[in-house]
């Protein structure tokens, strides 16, 4: 396509600055333009002809199709888990199924899910702020695997501020980081877990990175290895005249 | 002759900080460790020595702005890195993208593989005495690099996948290229093995060092050649084929005793099977357009959508939440394979001889850009 472009421009540009060095084209070139400009002639006809019967367009030139949560009640493992009342709402979004549970009994939950249904492996552990949200500020969310169908499965328990949750290290030994980064860049307590230790940022860090009001470009909580300069464990460290902040 | 020593030697505990300043733990991995003698009794890695914030960079940026620093967690495969997000972030738009662009994206990724696997090669048998098989590795990649800056410029943090396909289509020559260098790669592998796979050193520093059985490995969330390592045939590009995985064909090697050698072995195999992927994408390679008719700006609909993909080293996940039309993610977790890969290091190497903890974490091949992100 740009190979015909260039060549049928080409001849039209010496042309301005020499009058006439007498370059005939070739006839090779010649038919090549020729062609060209008969397949353009014939795109176009083509596309107005085209326009009437309208063929359906690939789904990649085609708007995006969204996808919109619906009920997802009929799913096996909801039900199994509304039996005994710990399915407070169920989602199906994008292919994936989010049950709302009551925080007291997510160990039981969990336990249940892991031994009688199969979900031994879980995937991922974090949480949500919501800091306007009447209900509780933080969802804490729950993302597992069964390995015998491939199916996955959302937990989300939703916690207002300054109340713990009980850990899953117990049920998932792989809960433990991914409960130690949540309380770390969230605050959440895990009530149970061995070791709840801060472990992205350091031990006398001041605050939880992730929650919303925290902001963007950090605050300076001192850094410990200078208690001289930086209380330990203190900040934010008052902004001194001239400076930035 | 073993009771007279004991007497002479009192048991000698110490604690040792191994690293964060140390060449065998891949980055600033601290592991604080209880010795005795030269015995682990308690090892305790400590992390978050490269920890950025970019969870919550992430929720200062516009959807595409965020794909340049998935580059960055884990900066020795950015293309999987990207690979994720993008997915993710189509399956929240409910975008299509052209295939074309899903065989360039899985061209890319296995590319992308076999580099990182062989840097892992690399690093793993430097840690482990075998100095070799680096200068070999590195040849290679450094082809496998060529092939990604001639694609998008960049050699490293690649930023070479976009909401709804790919940036560019390849240049010319780049499949030809390409397909030479997969024509010759498997001999190349087989350069590796031949120092490597019978070498009774390479064998005593590995066989039934860092075991874990497939019922802990999953217990410990381990995915990727670990899991695999154990026994466990999971792989996502098999369970939840993203862009056209699904239209190729491949073998999910495993191994059985879940130690260090069969770990090695499982990542030889993948690397195997990333070339014939590769070979099959560049035959198959449909002609059309490499990018979807996006929105110029997106916006989603709100909703929260988890999207994971293999990374070279596991399942490597996003979870995106967004409120209603919105332009930027109101939450972006990453579930970083290296992350939960670790933290299965003290139960493999409590036991053990602290120059087998350097092979193990080898094995795991952690990179600590993901893991403290």
């Amino acid at each position: 396509m740009s190979d015909d472009e260039s060549t049928a421009k080409d001849p039209e540009r010496p042309a301005d600055e020499k009058p006439a060095p007498a370059k005939p084209l070739d006839p090779e070139r010649e038919a090549k333009i020729a062609a060209a400009r008969a397949k353009a002639a014939a795109a176009k006809a083509a596309k107005a002809e085209g326009a009437a019967p309208e063929a359906p367009k690939p789904p990649w030139e085609d708007k995006p199709v969204p996808p919109v949560p619906s009920d997802a009640s009929d799913d096996p493992d909801v039900a199994a888990l509304a039996e005994r009342g710990w399915a407070l709402a169920a989602t199906r979004f994008a292919h994936e199924v989010t049950v709302t549970v009551p925080r007291a009994d997510i160990v039981d939950i969990c336990r249940f899910l892991k031994g009688e249904r199969g979900f031994r492996f879980l995937v991922d552990l974090t949480a949500v702020d919501w800091p306007e949200r009447a209900e509780g500020r933080f969802d804490v969310v729950y993302w597992m695997h069964r390995f015998d169908d491939s199916k996955r499965l959302r937990l989300v328990a939703v916690l207002p501020e300054g109340e713990p949750i009980a850990s899953v290290s117990g049920v998932w030994r792989t809960a433990n980081w991914m409960e130690r980064e949540v309380y770390d860049m969230f605050g959440v307590v895990f009530e149970g877990h061995p070791n709840l230790e801060r472990i992205l940022t350091w031990e006398g860090f001041n605050g939880h990175p992730l929650r919303k009001d925290f902001p963007v470009e950090g605050v300076d909580t001192g850094a410990a290895i200078y208690p001289e300069v930086y209380p330990p464990g203190g900040g934010p460290v008052t902004a001194e005249e001239g400076s930035p902040t | 002759m073993s009771e007279v020593q004991s007497s002479l030697f009192d048991v000698e505990e110490m604690e040792v900080s191994f690293g964060p300043q140390h060449p065998s733990t891949h980055g600033v991995l601290r592991v604080q460790l209880k010795l005795d003698g030269e015995r682990i009794m308690e090892a305790k890695p400590i992390i978050g020595y490269l920890h950025r914030g970019t969870e919550k960079l992430f929720e200062t940026m516009a959807f595409p702005q965020c794909i340049p620093h998935t580059d960055r967690m884990d900066y020795v495969a950015a293309a999987t890195n990207n690979q994720g997000f993008v997915v993710t972030m189509e399956k929240l738009l409910g975008l299509t993208i052209p295939p074309r662009a899903a065989y360039i994206r899985m061209i890319l990724a296995e590319l992308q593989r076999l580099a990182s696997h062989l840097v892992w090669l690399a690093t793993h048998a430097i840690d482990l005495g075998a100095i070799t098989p680096f200068f070999y590795t590195f040849r290679e990649r450094d082809a496998i690099l060529d092939l990604f800056e001639e694609y998008c410029g960049a050699r490293l943090t690649l930023n070479t996948m976009r909401i709804g396909g790919v940036p560019s289509d390849l240049p010319a020559g780049w499949v030809d290229r390409c397909a030479r260098l997969m024509d010759e790669f498997p001999r190349h592998i087989e350069e590796y093995e031949n120092l490597l796979t019978s070498n009774r050193i390479w064998k005593r520093r590995t066989v039934g060092v860092g075991v874990i059985s497939a019922e802990d490995a999953v217990d410990w969330g381990l995915t990727g050649p670990p899991l695999r390592g154990s026994g466990v045939r999971w792989d996502i590009r098999k369970v939840f084929p993203y862009d056209r995985y699904d239209e190729v064909e491949f073998d999910i090697p495993i191994g059985s005793n879940g130690d260090t050698y069969d770990r090695y072995l499982v990542r030889m195999e993948e690397m195997r099977q990333s070339v014939r992927i590769v070979r099959q994408c560049l035959e198959k390679l449909p002609e059309g357009p490499v990018m979807a008719r996006a929105p110029k700006v997106l916006r989603s609909g709100g909703g929260m959508v988890y999207g994971a993909v293999e990374a070279p080293k596991g399942e490597l996940g996003y979870l995106i939440v967004t409120t209603e039309k919105a332009t930027q993610p109101y939450r972006c977790h990453v579930r970083p394979p290296s992350f939960v890969n670790l933290q299965a290091l003290p139960h493999m190497v409590t036991g053990s001889l602290v120059a087998d903890m350097v092979a193990v974490i080898g094995t795991l091949d952690i990179v600590l850009g993901e893991i403290d992100r």
